[in-house]
């Protein structure tokens, strides 16, 4: 009897699930229906899951071992706050990246009374609270504490990564509160030091423990094994499977994934990042080695006229401006003119996306002449970008799209990938590498290496 | 038992001078201070961000290659606007280019928000004992 495992994604819009015969590491089916998270959870999956057995044919699928990862109910939503922008704030900010969570509020400095109000009202899954060196500086992260143990029963969830000196205070503030605190270690604990894993494991585990019970998305444990993540983490370690290979099984190496979705564009690198040149100094903060960065939907978040500004030099197909207010209004792409707006959209998301997530160089001079130099991640050498998500691998046109990824040299301090090999996630199989690497990592590498196509 | 003061260290600007802040560093840790070394071309900006991350109580700033002054243009605004206003600051090395004169280059410096310009070939062992000590003590940091 066949191996056959269920990898299921509760997305926004669509629960899809992939049923895989680990024996033959294959795909032998997929599903997608839309969501059913507002009223029952289970009954899109359930249906969902008829769908495989269809396909499939009669066995055991064995639902009460399926994983699942979700970003239905609006996903995993969080708010940092830390100290000095370009330190603590954007330590926390890529600890809550690098979890799968979708960022909705990053503050620096101490919270003010509007900003504690804007919180509130934004209805947090959780808080992610860091500042100071561990030893460092307490008052920032003291003063939020107290300003956070105020607010009301919107805050329930928070994270204390920051100033370990600062704990036994916090604690007492919080004491007889209501709110679920959690205390791990630093994001930052020193200078030039970036420890995002305690953190992430933290969140991950108040996801999988309260998060999922929240958004009645835990009720599918009824039927399947468990909910272990959100969505962007399972592609996130999809990524870092594929690079890193695992047990003696060789990954592709450095890596870039741009996953293109509905409302945001996701970009992950599974890379060191290091200058290309010995000679170049490093400055701002570390990033990790698996850094995920978000970019909301250009055709959504941008005004008309910023995207004019875009799109001017590159071939607009006619009645541009009306065709994406339709895209505001929620029409999907279905004419010639309107589905090469989408792609025009696509292209230059990807190139935004990647844009603000590849590193950059400076050129400074001093009296020994030119001197280079970098902030965040030189992605100059990365041999593979993947790309996945609806408007890539539906598209028609992948490679075109894809390469808008590439390094420009009209901006040469902008750190994109020069001649990396373009792949694609025809399967739209990367979740289920992602949630399957979390049990049979082998298996997961075998079926990634064998679905991703080279374009 | 107070804490021990945490103490940052750096060449600024430019400078790509690397000693001198790496003997600074040795020297203030043997004293027994918690030191943040933060090497070579340290950005007057990036001392700033780390002296509030690490509430650090001083500055010891390096600068060999002559142009400090130039480096450290608008950086007492800066640090006051962080909130540093009460930091602690030395800095030592070649300041300028050309024949020191402490009458001429002291207070060009101390307009620029430092307690304590030295010249060259300071002795920092002696700068630690008499003066860095002297002066945590006073604003009650040791």
């Amino acid at each position: 009897m066949d191996d056959i495992r269920l990898l299921i994604d509760f997305g926004s819009t669509f629960t899809k699930v992939v049923a895989v015969d680990l024996d033959k590491e294959e795909v032998v089916a997929a599903a997608r229906v839309p969501s059913t998270v507002e009223s029952d959870i289970t009954v899109g999956l359930g249906e969902a899951l008829r769908k495989i057995e269809e396909s499939a044919g009669p066995g055991d699928l064995k639902e009460n071992e399926a994983l699942a990862c979700s970003s239905a109910a609006g996903g995993l939503r969080m708010v940092c706050a830390g100290f000095v922008p370009e330190l603590t704030s954007k330590a926390a900010n890529l600890a809550a990246l690098g979890a799968g969570a979708k960022v909705i509020g990053c503050y620096s400095y101490k919270l003010t009374q509007p900003e504690i109000q804007e919180i509130e009202a934004v209805a947090p899954d959780i808080v992610l609270l860091s500042g100071g060196t561990d030893g460092g500086d307490e008052e920032v992260i003291v003063h939020n504490a107290a300003m956070l143990s105020r607010t009301g029963r919107t805050v329930t969830n928070i994270i204390i990564a920051g100033n370990k000196a600062a704990y036994d205070e916090i604690r007492a503030i919080f004491k007889d509160n209501s709110k679920n605190m959690l205390y791990t270690k630093n994001v930052m604990p020193e200078i030039g030091v970036l420890d995002v894993a305690p953190c992430n494991r933290e969140i991950r585990e108040l996801f999988m423990r309260n998060i999922i019970e929240a958004k009645g998305i835990a009720r599918a444990k009824a039927v399947i094994k468990d909910v272990i993540m959100p969505t962007p983490a399972a592609v996130l370690e999809a990524a870092k499977l594929i690079a890193d290979g695992c047990d003696g099984a060789q990954g592709f190496g450095e890596l870039i994934v741009i996953d293109v979705g509905g409302a945001t564009t996701d970009v992950h690198s599974i890379a060191h990042g290091k200058p290309a040149r010995a000679d170049t100094i490093m400055a701002g903060l570390p990033e990790p080695y698996e850094k995920r960065t978000v970019e909301g939907d250009l055709g959504l978040k941008y005004n008309l006229d910023r995207l004019q500004e875009m799109v001017k030099g590159r071939e607009a197909p006619s009645g541009f401006n009306a065709i994406v207010r339709g895209f505001h209004e929620g029409k999907l792409p279905r004419t010639e003119d309107e589905k090469a707006c989408h792609r025009l959209l696509s292209c230059l998301t990807v190139e935004v996306a990647m844009s603000r997530h590849a590193g950059r160089i400076e050129v400074v001079y001093g009296p020994a002449g030119e001197k280079l130099v970098q902030y965040g991640k030189d992605l100059t050498g990365v041999k593979t970008v993947i790309g996945t998500g609806g408007p890539i691998i539906f598209s028609g046109s992948c490679r075109e799209i894809m390469e808008h990824a590439l390094f420009r040299e009209e901006n040469p301090f902008n750190l994109k990938p020069k001649n990396p090999r373009f792949y694609v996630d025809e399967q739209y199989i990367l979740y289920a590498v992602g949630l399957l690497s979390q049990v049979k990592p082998r298996k997961a590498l075998s079926l990634a290496m064998k679905y991703l196509k080279p374009i | 038992m107070k804490k021990v003061p945490t103490i940052i260290t750096g060449t600024v600007g430019m400078d790509a001078h690397v000693i001198g802040t790496k003997v600074i560093s040795r020297a203030l840790k043997d004293a027994g201070f918690n030191v943040v070394a933060l090497g070579m071309q340290v950005s007057p900006e990036e001392f700033i961000s780390v002296a509030q991350e690490t509430n650090a109580d001083a500055i010891l700033m390096t600068s060999l290659y002559g142009m400090a002054e130039l480096d450290l243009r608008e950086f007492n605004e800066k640090r006051m606007e962080a909130g540093l206003g009460d930091m602690l600051l030395y800095i030592g090395g070649n300041l300028v280019i050309g024949r020191y004169d402490p009458g001429e280059v002291e207070p060009r410096f101390k307009k620029l928000g430092f307690d304590r310009v030295y010249p060259p070939e300071t002795d920092i062992v002696e700068v630690i004992e008499s003066d860095l000590k002297e002066d945590l003590k006073a604003r009650g940091k040791m």
